[in-house]
């Protein structure tokens, strides 16, 4: 599965509620969530970002709450994918639950700037910064993940699953 | 070689007779739990998948504590919808405002979740009950509707971080400041994956309501659970309490630790930790004049009797600084009855402190106690990212209800000793 989009940058250790404000939560409503998407990091972001875009992050990505709408806003913004140096395991379940694609990557994380056109193949693990012809190393994403990424979240995956064993 | 007391829990859930570090493992799942902000998506998932039937009605609770007494439209219609699934599915845990609590404290206070268990919650601070000597971790609404229909959820094994407190507790220093200068140490993922194990004298020492603060933030380091062994202290907290039978584990003397930190706890001060990281703690002697708004005193970290005893110690014959707000939330309605029939709210009322119901309310700035752009709050509370309890130019400083009250009665912060 390949990805293509332009980086917006953000720190380490980006909270969930600098993801979605807990103001919001009175909604599960992803187009709402999407409007306020990265809001307290950012408050311009849902306004920029384009479709396919790739948010690039330092360490702990999506520490704090265990809430859902975070993955959610972050896809439902357009979203394609998101690179960091490392996530916060709550949001890294909820991500692929979701069919949010993530990937770990220090280099990519270090190294890409606001703006740039990133190339990224899950399967490989590999991101490619077209604008500098640079590429970055990143953990590849195992077959059963992308398929999950590609059926739209884990319920999707299991009922497919259930559907072909009966 | 031995196991530690998370590698064991995980294990006897699993059917194995020995698990490690990094092993993928599919446990049963003894308790699971979802409030109304991640039971609504969890329910959506529940349906979208087609099941009819939870595994167990009896072990799920469904908590609105968030944005209840219902802030809004909005709010109102999520909290329905827990309602309609709870009747249309015939849970005997569902709590309605009344008899409800913040999860974390009810659930404990209820006998529901108990030493040795599997907890599940679509909540971080699920760690909390890792304070009985569970094995306690928070997940997504998703995860959470798998293990409604299932009983059974998946886990990577944690490698454990073995933290050993030892020394005598300096006055006015609780299971709080403990937990702040931790995650001071160590930072916001200083564990993360990581299970917390919380060992030493001081430990042994401690009330269940000052484990169950100390585990609730094991989240803020990034860390999938945090436990304490349990011991005669836990038994006394769950022998009258019980709604099953439940297990002590204990590490073995040869358990494998990534890492083991030992700290001196007669060096550790009253903490505070600044804005926006649970993990800038600083001693509160160390901070200059912080002039603030509001305090409030409450949470699933610091909303327990205990705590409020702390906190009407300190506002006993005192009154709150004027221009000060200062809110106080039992967690549970037992916690409320409690405190007013040992007269903690007169003490309240006299110092001009306002008490409110149940909720989880200003902590996640849904409602309560919200700031307005420049506002500062001392909070009892586990959070204090940007914009944690409202604008985002808000501020929000974490500390025990000592420093919380000591603040709120001096209109700065400030520690219980310059009272």
């Amino acid at each position: 599965m390949k990805l293509s989009g332009k980086a917006w940058k953000f720190g380490a250790d980006i909270d969930t509620d600098a993801i979605i404000p807990a103001r919001y939560l009175n909604t599960s409503d992803p187009k709402e969530l999407a409007q306020h998407c990265m809001e307290d990091a950012d408050p311009e972001f849902a306004q920029k970002v384009s479709p396919g875009d790739v948010i690039v992050a330092g360490k702990n990505f999506g520490c704090g709450s265990s809430r859902e709408h975070a993955p959610i806003a972050i896809k439902a913004a357009g979203v394609s994918c998101v690179i960091a140096a490392s996530f916060a395991r709550i949001f890294y379940r909820n991500a692929f639950n979701m069919g949010l694609p993530i990937l770990e990557s220090e280099e990519a994380a270090a190294d890409v700037v606001t703006g740039e056109q990133l190339e990224i193949d899950l399967a490989a693990g590999t991101i490619v910064n077209k604008s500098r012809n640079l590429t970055y190393k990143a953990q590849p994403v195992p077959p059963f993940m992308q398929e999950l990424v590609a059926g739209g979240g884990l319920i999707p995956y299991v009922m497919k699953r259930l559907d072909t064993s009966s | 070689m031995g196991m530690t007391i998370t590698e064991k829990i995980l294990a006897a859930h699993a059917g194995l007779d020995k698990v490690e570090p990094g092993e993928l493992i599919e446990v049963s799942v003894d308790f699971s739990l979802a409030n109304d902000i991640t039971a609504p998506i969890a329910i959506e998932r529940f349906r979208q998948s087609g099941a009819e039937k939870l595994y167990d009605v009896a072990r799920i609770a469904l908590v609105p504590d968030h944005f209840v007494p219902n802030k809004d439209i909005e709010s109102a219609t999520q909290c329905q919808l827990l309602r309609e699934f709870a009747v249309e599915h015939k849970l005997p845990h569902f709590y309605e405002v009344g008899r409800m609590g913040i999860e974390h404290a009810l659930l404990p206070e209820q006998g529901l979740v108990l030493p040795g268990d599997v907890v599940v919650g679509a909540d971080s601070h699920t760690c909390t009950y890792g304070g009985l000597g569970a094995f306690a971790t928070g997940v997504g609404s998703t995860d959470l509707a798998a293990v409604m229909i299932t009983g059974r959820t998946w886990f990577r094994v944690p490698a454990s971080i073995k933290f050993i407190f030892q020394g005598n507790l300096r006055p006015w220093v609780t299971g709080k400041d403990l937990i702040l200068y931790t995650i001071g140490q160590i930072g916001v993922d200083g564990a993360r994956y990581r299970a917390m194990e919380f060992t030493g004298s001081v430990i042994a020492q401690l009330s269940m309501d000052q484990r169950l603060t100390m585990a609730n933030m094991a989240i803020e380091a990034g860390a999938k659970n945090g436990i304490i062994a349990p011991d005669e202290c836990t038994r006394t907290f769950v022998e009258e309490r019980a709604q099953r039978s439940y297990q002590f584990y204990q590490s073995d003397a040869d358990a494998q630790y990534e890492q083991v930190i030992t700290y001196n706890v007669s060096e550790i001060e009253p903490q505070v930790a600044l804005p926006p990281s649970p993990a800038n703690s600083q001693p509160v002697s160390s901070l200059d004049e912080i002039p603030i708004d509001q305090v409030v005193i409450g949470s699933c970290t610091n909303g327990r009797i205990e705590d409020l005893r702390l906190a009407a110690q300190l506002l006993k014959s005192r009154r709150v600084a004027p221009r000060v707000r200062c809110l106080i939330i039992p967690a549970t309605q037992a916690i409320y009855r409690q405190a007013m029939d040992e007269g903690l709210f007169t003490i309240f009322l006299e110092a001009e402190a306002a008490i409110s119901t149940p909720t989880c309310g200003p902590c996640l700035g849904g409602h309560m106690g919200i700031l307005a752009a420049g506002e500062r709050a001392v909070a009892t509370t586990n959070r204090n990212f940007v914009g944690r309890m409202g604008h985002p130019e808000s501020e929000v400083y974490l500390a025990s209800p000592a420093v919380a009250a000591a603040s709120a009665v001096l209109g700065r912060i400030a520690g219980p000793e310059e009272l």
